[in-house]
């Protein structure tokens, strides 16, 4: 089982749209995925049309009270199940202040879901908190979507620095350029020299583009309603390229 | 993947029970994929059910040019699947014609030796309804299965409906089931798609086996318990008369010898409970059967152990053993292509006919003892020699006593299955424990005796036929060392294994048993 965690401590820069659109990219592929909608806003549930809602709420399930299994929902698309966000996550930080070792505390409660899922990924809220810290530790691989600013390439360094102290494992880490303006001159220049210049910036990137917007309004990937749109497109090079950072075996059940 | 949470049948060919979902004031909307698609099915099992005595069911669909076999457990969930690339699979086939990976390695421990058959053939033109919530989001999918069974009977089926949840979504799903349910026209159905498709032909899944599952009264004549008995072995070797010719699997020869077995020593231990002269006139005949299979079998038995046998090798290589390997199968051949002969002979034909017209004769007889007593007096004499011939061997005893004795605890066995249905399943299973304990002594004592001298036979056999490297024979040697060994081992743990066959315990659940069925 290998996690991917979108993170940014930006918001708006769309780690959401990311999320949806690669975990339904990793079921097509056959592996068998599960998305933790992490936002208390729950903008992947809605996009996937469930409720964002946890009997218990986000303190059941980071102290155990409430098992993982009990709360995961099937979306409508094969392979790919989700665990839906809920209001109260917004106290997660004060739920895992509470718990032993808070920094491991997703990790731990990721464990048991090995046999059932190949592919695991975590959508995060923006900011820097203990929630982030335990989903820094607990992901395997992280994606950081930057709009390409002086700004944003400043906060992937101190993402870096802030990782390089962790003990043990590190996650990878794979930034790659996120709404981009084609009308921005700074923008495109940014998106085309950093990744020739950086190995930990992906050579994929997504425009800002309209259809991902209707993300929104169709409620689904537009991986799924689009296929063939330049968006899509953009997004199955991103999940190529995370695929191979992350070392992500074939799917188990390519076969059949 | 969810399995089937309810399932319905609908009388009505046409009927659309889902529509019912889409009335106003439902909560929920059904969505109806474009077109149902047209699947082919084939279920496999071994002869004797094996997949489904062990809650199993192996499906091989073929849909839109992609063929897959699926294996499931009883809640439908699947446990394996594997997609078929061309060349497909031609069943009957044995577990070797399948590639290696999760499902083969799941089957094979059920499955064993026995070749997979065909038990059912079906098209389905399965129609595929989402059910959405007011979010629009699927809760549930609605499968419509309209079935024509083509084997083992052409018909067609009343459509089936099997409403499955989406994870987390089981309240719904359930809500969804209850309107169904109340549509008219629509009942419950807990027959598998395997099992509705047998149904059609007026069979049911695991209507095979090998043993003897039929109900004697203690009080009915001996005579026609005798007959009844006979007649179901009689069934059992007749089923598997086609599968032998056909050399599908080891199994149908071995279960077919089984039943010849059986029928002799129930011929020979109660056979004068029939009316005069059965017993006399069949006897040879039984004899002829079990000569006939017998050269294969054996050669059958090598062959199965064969591999184990390789493995064991510690001075020689297994490569060393290939001639051998060869020359088993040659003679395998050749043993098989005799046993086709016997069995497609008129005279078999002919005793089966004949067997089959005595039997029902003798279940008509109204003759005295009745069963109960005849069983008890039999299993009574059985056991009493079993207890006087074991307890003469002494550790100096020639290897024919305990021959002898093994032939006498087999009768015993045999005795104790015949009549089994008069006695208490636990005490039954209690009595037979203890006599099996000794019997697989006793047979691992014989077995490898006669091992050591086909061994000997082959050797010479080979030797004549000229061409065997010394190697191969050096191999040999070793083989027939092992077997010796065991011997040696099986010949030391017999004082101890009979002593707890006849110590005052065995004997008494023994005389227990006896004395229920002649009450």
């Amino acid at each position: 089982m290998k996690t991917f965690a979108t993170y940014n401590i930006k918001g708006g820069v769309g780690k959401t749209a990311t999320a949806v659109n690669l975990s339904y990219l990793a079921a097509r592929d056959g592996y068998r995925v599960l998305l933790w909608d992490l936002d208390p806003q729950g903008a992947a549930s809605f996009l996937f049309r469930i409720r964002p809602r946890v009997k218990g709420g986000g303190k059941a399930l980071i102290r155990g009270t409430r098992p993982i299994d009990d709360t995961i929902k099937a979306t409508d698309f094969d392979n790919l199940d989700l665990l839906p966000s809920d209001f109260t996550y917004r106290n997660l930080d004060l739920v895992l202040d509470s718990a032993r070792k808070p920094a491991r505390r997703l990790g731990s409660l990721l464990a048991p879901l090995d046999a059932e899922y190949d592919v695991i990924f975590l959508d995060c809220p923006p900011g820097i908190s203990l929630l982030s810290e335990s989903v820094l530790h607990a992901a395997d691989t992280l994606l950081v979507p930057l709009i390409p600013t002086t700004l944003s390439v400043r906060t992937l360094d101190q993402l870096t620095e802030f990782i390089g102290g962790f003990d043990g494992s590190r996650p990878t880490i794979l930034a790659f350029f996120s709404m981009i303006d084609r009308r921005k001159r700074l923008h495109i220049q940014i998106a085309e020299q950093l990744p020739a210049q950086r190995d930990d910036v992906a050579a994929a990137a997504v425009p800002a583009l309209s259809v991902i917007e209707q993300m929104s309004v169709r409620r689904a990937p537009v991986t799924a309603f689009a296929p063939r749109s330049a968006a899509a497109r953009c997004y199955g090079e991103l999940w190529q390229e995370a695929r191979e950072r992350g070392k992500l075996p074939a799917p188990p059940s390519a076969a059949w | 993947m969810q399995s089937v949470l309810r399932q319905y049948v609908v009388d009505c060919e046409d009927a659309e029970p889902e529509q019912a979902l889409n009335l106003p004031g439902s909560p929920f909307t059904v969505s109806a994929a474009a077109r149902p698609a047209s699947v082919r099915r084939l279920w496999l099992d071994t002869f004797d059910w094996r997949l489904y005595r062990s809650g199993l069911t192996l499906e091989q669909t073929s849909a839109r040019g992609a063929t897959d076999l699926v294996l499931t457990g009883r809640d439908g969930a699947v446990i394996a699947a594997d997609r078929l690339s061309p060349p497909l699979v031609k069943w009957p086939g044995r577990l070797d014609v399948l590639p290696l990976g999760p499902l083969r390695d799941q089957l094979a421990p059920v499955v064993g030796v026995r070749a997979l058959l065909p038990v059912a053939r079906a098209v389905s033109s399965v129609r595929e309804n989402r059910v959405l919530n007011v979010d629009d989001k699927i809760v549930a999918r609605i499968a419509v299965d309209r079935m024509s069974v083509t084997f083992p009977e052409p018909r067609s089926l009343p459509p089936r409906v099997a409403v499955t949840p989406l994870r987390g979504y089981q309240q719904q799903a359930a809500q969804v089931a209850a309107v169904l349910a109340a549509v008219p026209g629509v009942s419950e159905g807990s027959q598998s798609a395997l099992e509705a498709a047998l149904a059609a032909a007026g069979r049911r899944p695991g209507d095979y086996s090998s043993k003897i599952s039929i109900r004697l009264a203690p009080r009915m004549p001996a005579s026609a318990a005798l007959a009844t008995v006979c007649t179901a072995l009689l069934d059992t070797l007749e089923a598997n008369v086609d599968g032998t010719l056909r050399d599908l699997d080891t199994e149908f020869l071995h279960d077919l010898r089984i039943a010849v077995r059986r029928s002799r020593s129930a011929l020979k231990l109660a056979g004068d409970a029939l009316p005069d002269g059965v017993a006399k006139r069949f006897a040879p005949e039984f004899k002829w059967l079990s000569d006939l299979t017998t050269p294969t079998r054996d050669l059958d038995v090598y062959l199965l152990g064969f591999p184990g046998m390789a493995a064991g090798l510690v001075a020689a290589t297994a490569d060393e053993l290939e001639p051998f390997h060869d020359h088993l199968r040659r003679s395998r051949a050749a043993a098989q292509r005799q046993l086709a002969r016997g069995l497609r002979s008129a005279r078999f034909g002919r005793f089966r006919k004949e067997w089959r017209q005595a039997l029902a004769a003798a279940g008509a007889a109204r003759t005295r003892p009745s069963a109960g007593r005849l069983a008890a007096s039999r299993i009574g004499r059985a056991h009493r020699r079993v207890i006087r011939d074991g307890g003469a061997i002494t550790a100096t005893s020639p290897p024919e006593s305990l021959h002898e004795l093994r032939k006498r605890c087999k009768e015993l066995r045999y005795l104790l299955e015949l009549f089994g249905s008069l006695y208490d399943p636990g005490e039954l299973w209690r009595a037979v424990r203890d006599l099996k304990a000794l019997q697989d002594c006793l047979g691992e004592f014989q077995d490898t005796q006669v091992q050591q001298d086909e061994l000997r036979a082959f050797a010479a056999q080979m030797m004549a036929e000229g061409g065997t490297p010394a190697a191969t024979l050096l191999a040999m040697g070793e083989i027939a060392a092992g077997l010796a060994a065991r011997q040696h081992r099986a010949r030391s743990e017999f004082a101890g294994r009979f002593r707890d066959f006849a110590g005052p315990a065995s004997q008494g659940r023994i005389q227990a048993l006896i004395g229920t069925a002649a009450a």
